[in-house]
């Protein structure tokens, strides 16, 4: 694959102890390494930024880049690697320590008390005095002035509560600016903004430019790298692919560059035409309060239909709708014929359907619970008398499951804490294989798990559609779906905007699809057939 | 993207519909000013000048401690011993005087001592123990019980006419308790707005972690906070045993829950964060209103109770199904 | 290749140590304070005397299992006392001094448990508001109630056969105790053999993913709450039929010793986790300290200091013990 673009001799940082570097590079990241258990997150990862530019940083799910930045940020710690900052090198071990070193990250989720007015969140912390009061006039006048500097038109003196969720974000920036910082980074920070203040935040951003404040910008818009950024950095697994201007890259190199890879592990064979049989599932013009809208699929007995798309496509609403977790506002579903807008989880595992969330430790298990415990659980109505479970029936349950999913060296009374994530995830599929579900929704079925149980749980997988289940399984590795899918539904900005047949799959017609790269060459909304 | 970091982004939702719910104490008021007018037309004999000074009266004891209650809950945390300090305090108080004038500025001060250090206690378990505040408050609410009704069971001490001026001395028509918890509301006021210490407690309520990143010891202000509703509830311990002229080991039985249901009713929801002095005021001259009003009426003490324990239940629901919308 | 997450560090314990490790901490306070016991009053453990003891500790042993059941789903219950002293109070009215009346007691106290309980469970699940904030407040209204019903003095006495229960035995053994162990075998086959004792534990280890695996969680946590206040009517029964007269302070206090003993019984604040023997475990090595101080001299209200600290103790070392893993 592409090798990482060395910088020119003449650019490079000669940053030994106690030299003064003569560099354009006001952040490096060398060699940076870090692992999780069972997954190796980032592997000697090479990251550099120079001053007062705006670097784009992009790579599919799981590629690295929030791990590389909560590095950065001081949230997490590298195994091993150095982080030169103007220069010197440093070492976080909170993110305190980053904020005082003049580096802010924009979260997702801000960090922000809506119970507080604009200047007084700014200011928390470092409050104004003026003897042994607040200056509260102060206090607003610098916000004020803050504010306008950055061409922001919010009153100091509103709540954050108050604001729009654009307007939040304006403020997180401000506040990231008056703790002098001179790099910000911001992630995905146009996940949930409108077509015009996304337009707002690139003019902010360009305004930072001129400042001479730097600035990383996370994101999966690939127009928006175009528009806004001098250079751009792709990550893919964890490695550096390439650095290089904007300029010098269009689209499609920047979909190539981010995907393509050797097969790593081979998949079970796909559904024949004759396995797959009647619809299971149909669903027509879903849409809900939040972010979808217009959904149509249908998924059949005996097949895989594999959901791919970025963060903030709506993947896992769409689950979360079907499953009764979240509320349709409009359109049909329909189970085996019957109509299914179930309103409750129960509803839904009473009508045959099951949920592997996408985190299993919150939503999927009760980690202190035994693993008995958590399989029997969804299915425990249809073992008990008066109430009485039947503890010989539930044992022998267990068992199967345990010897199906190649359980058996767990002690089945282990709380469920303890065990691996692969075999956690074991714990998940048996407990929904126990409720006899006929559709089973996976969303990102084999997150954090090494590569030996991944192979694992896509045999089960197969081996399961294959008895009539009928499989919506969302993920966001691409192998995955490439190698499972009978067939691909992308979605992009709360709708499917294309659908793939399972032969010929690659994964950048996924990316494209997935990136919107191809909607001005006609999207079509996939209607299966 | 998952379900909730959607959800983080609904910030404009937030915005919509809670315009009054934004601006607690104008709520309380308005409730306030409701209540009076149906107090004046349909009760006789509320609008007695007598009648309406021993509202206020009746409003210091329980206002002085719920201005303390209010910085604990304004940081998220809570205070179930604050019922037990009063009578602790004010049975040290009033023996300390035994009827000597000499004495009562050594025991003012001892008492203001005693309610830091009880609230100090208090902040210590909660922060290095890291026992929740519930249990922490609630076990110290125990001990002390136990300690004082273990030496005590019946009346103990008494006051000269000299310090009965907190309890009973007016200033033209305004008696002089009634100031004195305007003071402190004042005090507790310009504290929560205009020092850092205040911001900061606002800041712990709201969200700890974000508070923490942003440099502000948590520890102390809540330990802090604590010391605070020491304070507030030996200030009206003080003006109790004024009033009694002596004091008894169960003279603060209630007061606790009360202080709570004041604080809540006043607009400041349990979950920290929100909420002012003057709203906590509000709540409490509700409650005392209803209070009265009940008197007036003749309806049962017991029955009171009954219907206490109905508002606050419904004004807490009234409130936490707001913030759901 | 399978690697095994383990929440502890790995060590190079033996199996004893792990083991011994793994022994609630509870048991072996319970021992110690036996063996304290043993040595200052070994009378004590004379079969007839320790029965009494069990007969005295019957009441609070079957009131701490029924805070149990909420305490594991995740919720509080502060209402026990009250609903006790209120039981009691409509005992004490219904049967007047005529054993015929027993009956319709026993009806009326059940009917008066399960609306209590129904009402405590709807309000904390669907007005959302806090468990402890709604029993707080039914605290109140059940007092008031109480004495609203008995207008301060309770009309006539309890019968012989009401009283059975709680002061009567079968040759040596207490009905009493009998009645702990039915309950108590009743409790283990709940939680332990039917699909709504693994809801429960469900759904205070992880709330969300238990509805997320079709459990209702409403209906099963206003279950607990009913649960909890039959218990406590089987408790007001044994209480009132030991202690034979029925006033206003009866069940007072109750609901504080009923969380500590279960708190100190291993079950988390946050639920999830515990057992009946725990629990059981817990309110004899409460009552048995308290009996403790009595040999020793101490004033019957430092049993609250003692609770007190205990409670707080046992918290803060919870509390220590999850952070060293």
């Amino acid at each position: 694959m592409d090798n990482l673009q060395h910088p020119l001799p003449s650019e490079a940082a000669v940053s030994l102890q106690g030299q003064a570097p003569i560099s354009s590079y006001i952040l490096e990241m060398r060699n940076i390494t870090k692992a999780f258990p069972g997954v190796l997150a980032l592997n000697n990862v090479t990251f550099e930024c120079r001053r007062g530019e705006v670097l784009a940083l992009v790579g599919e799910n799981g590629a690295g880049k929030s791990t590389l930045m909560k590095i950065l940020s001081g949230a997490y710690q590298a195994d091993s690697g150095r982080l030169i900052l103007r220069g010197q090198e440093v070492n976080f071990e909170h993110p305190r320590e980053a904020q005082l070193a003049g580096i802010s990250i924009i979260y997702q989720e801000f960090n922000l008390l809506p119970d507080r007015t604009v200047a007084q969140n700014i200011f928390l912390g470092r409050e104004p005095r003026r003897g042994p009061l607040v200056d509260q006039a102060r206090m607003v006048q610098e916000t004020a002035r803050l504010l306008e500097n950055l061409g922001v038109r919010i009153n100091p003196q509103t709540m954050v509560g108050m604001l729009s969720v654009a307007q939040q974000q304006e403020v997180e920036i401000a506040k990231a600016l008056s703790l002098d910082a001179d790099i910000i980074v911001m992630d995905e920070p146009t996940a949930a903004l409108s077509t015009y203040e996304v337009d707002n935040l690139l003019d902010l951003v360009r305004r930072l430019r001129e400042r001479g404040v730097t600035v990383i910008y996370i994101t999966h818009r690939l127009e928006e790298v175009f528009k806004i950024a001098d250079r751009v950095t792709v990550l893919k697994d964890g490695e550096t692919v390439i650095t290089t201007g904007c300029a010098d890259v269009t689209r499609d190199d920047l979909v190539h560059y981010m995907v393509g890879r050797e097969f790593s592990h081979y998949f079970p064979p796909k559904a024949r035409q004759e396995d797959i049989t009647d619809v299971v599932l149909k669903v027509e013009n879903i849409s809900t309060n939040n972010l979808l809208h217009d959904i149509s699929f249908e998924v059949r007995r005996g097949e895989i239909v594999g959901v791919a798309g970025l963060e903030g496509s709506g993947r896992t609403e769409l689950a979360r709708a079907l499953f009764g977790a979240e509320r349709a506002t409009h359109g049909s579903i329909t189970l085996n014929g019957k109509p299914a807008r179930f309103r409750s989880p129960r509803q839904a595992i009473k009508s045959g359907v099951g949920f592997i969330t996408e985190d299993r430790k919150k939503e999927g298990l009760v980690l202190m619970l035994s693993v008995r415990n958590n399989v029997a659980l969804p299915s425990l109505p249809a073992r008990q008398r008066i109430g009485f479970i039947r503890m010989a029936e539930e044992r022998s349950l267990v068992a199967n499951y345990a010897e199906l999913l190649d359980l058996r060296s767990v002690n089945d009374r282990q709380e469920v804490q303890f065990l691996s994530g692969g075999n956690q995830q074991k714990v998940v599929l048996a407990k929904w294989l126990a409720t006899q579900a006929k559709l089973l929704i996976f969303d990102e079925p084999t997150r954090g798990i090494d590569v030996g149980a991944k192979a694992g749980i896509h045999q089960l997988m197969r081996e399961i559609a294959s008895r009539g289940v009928g499989i919506l399984m969302i993920s966001s590795e691409l192998p995955e779906v490439i190698g499972m899918s009978d067939r691909v539904l992308v979605m992009h900005q709360g709708t499917i905007v294309k659908e793939l047949p399972g032969a010929d799959l690659t994964e950048a017609a996924i990316m494209r699809a997935a990136t919107g790269t191809d909607a001005t060459n006609g999207s079509q909304q996939g209607v299966s057939r | 993207m998952s379900a909730t970091t959607t959800n983080a982004r609904q910030g404009g939702k937030l915005s919509a519909g809670n315009l009054i719910g934004r601006i607690p104490t104008l709520g309380v008021y308005g409730v306030l000013i409701l209540m009076f007018i149906l107090a004046s037309i349909f009760v006789p004999g509320f609008t007695k000048p007598q009648n309406l000074t021993n509202v206020l009266q009746h409003s210091v004891v329980l206002g002085l401690v719920a201005i303390g209650q209010t910085f604990v809950i304004l940081a998220a945390s809570l205070d179930l011993s604050v019922g037990v300090m009063i009578s602790l305090i004010g049975v040290a108080t009033s023996l300390l005087i035994s009827g000597r004038v000499s004495m009562i500025l050594p025991a003012v001060i001892v008492a203001l001592l005693l309610g830091i250090l009880l609230g100090l206690i208090n902040g210590l378990i909660i922060t290095k123990l890291r026992v929740n505040s519930f249990i922490a408050t609630l076990g110290m609410m125990l001990v002390l019980e136990g300690a004082l009704f273990s030496r005590f069971d019946n009346f103990a001490g008494r006051v000269p006419r000299q310090f009965e001026f907190l309890g009973y001395k007016t200033v033209g028509p305004v008696p002089v308790g009634v100031l004195l918890m305007l003071a402190v509301a004042a005090l507790a006021w310009l504290i929560l707005r205009f020092t850092k210490f205040g911001h900061h407690v606002y800041g712990i309520g709201g969200n700890a972690e974000v508070s923490r990143l942003s440099g502000v010891r948590t520890d102390r202000i809540m330990i802090g906070a604590h010391i605070l509703a020491g304070l507030g509830a030996a200030i009206s311990a003080l003006f109790l045993v004024s009033r009694l002229r002596t004091a008894a080991p169960w003279i603060g039985k209630g007061l606790e829950l009360d202080s709570i249901a004041a604080v809540v009713v006043g607009g400041a929801p349990l979950s920290g964060g929100r909420g002012s002095v003057w709203g906590t005021i509000g709540g409490v001259l509700i409650l005392s209103i209803l209070n009265n009003v009940f008197n007036l009426l003749a309806v049962d003490a017991f029955l009171q109770d009954v219907m206490r324990g109905a508002i606050v239940i419904l004004v807490v629901a009234f409130y936490s199904a707001r913030l759901r919308k | 290749m399978e690697t095994t997450t383990t929440a502890r560090p790995s060590t190079e314990r033996t199996a004893l140590q792990r083991g011994l490790r793994n022994i609630p901490v509870i048991y072996v306070v319970l021992l110690i304070v036996f063996i304290a016991i043993a040595i200052i009053q070994p009378s004590f453990f004379r079969p007839l005397t320790f029965l009494g003891f069990l007969k005295r500790a019957a009441p609070i042993l079957v009131v701490a299992f029924g805070q149990m059941y909420v305490m594991l789903s995740g919720e509080f219950d502060l209402s026990v006392g009250s609903l006790i002293t209120l039981l009691a109070a409509i005992a004490t009215n219904t049967i007047n001094s005529d054993p015929a009346n027993v009956g319709r007691a026993f009806l009326f106290m059940f009917l008066i448990a399960v609306l209590v309980g129904v009402v405590n469970g709807l309000i904390t699940t669907q007005l959302r508001v806090p468990s402890f904030i709604t029993t707080l407040g039914m605290l109140l209204i059940l007092v008031g109630m109480a004495w609203v019903i008995t207008k301060g003095a309770p009309r006539g006495s309890l019968t012989d056969n009401f009283r059975i229960f709680g002061r009567g035995n079968i040759g040596d053994i207490p009905i009493a105790v009998l009645v702990v162990v039915v309950w108590a075998a009743l409790g283990v086959a709940l939680m332990h053999f039917t699909t709504f004792g693994r809801r429960i534990y469900a759904i205070g280890g992880n709330p969300v993913a238990s509805r997320l695996s079709g459990i209702q969680v409403s209906f099963t946590k206003t279950m607990a709450f009913v649960l909890c206040s039959v218990s406590a009517m089987v408790g007001a029964v044994l209480l009132t039929g030991f202690a034979g007269v029925s006033g206003l302070t009866v069940g007072s206090g109750y609901e504080f010793q009923a969380i500590s003993a279960v708190v100190l019984g291993g079950v988390a604040l946050t639920g999830g986790r515990g057992n009946i023997a725990g629990v059981i475990a817990g309110t004899l090595t409460l009552q048995a300290m308290f009996s403790l101080l009595n040999f020793i001299g101490f004033p019957l209200p430092i049993r609250l200091t003692v609770e007190g600290l205990i409670l707080i103790g046992a918290v803060a070392l919870a509390a220590w013990r999850e952070r060293r893993v």
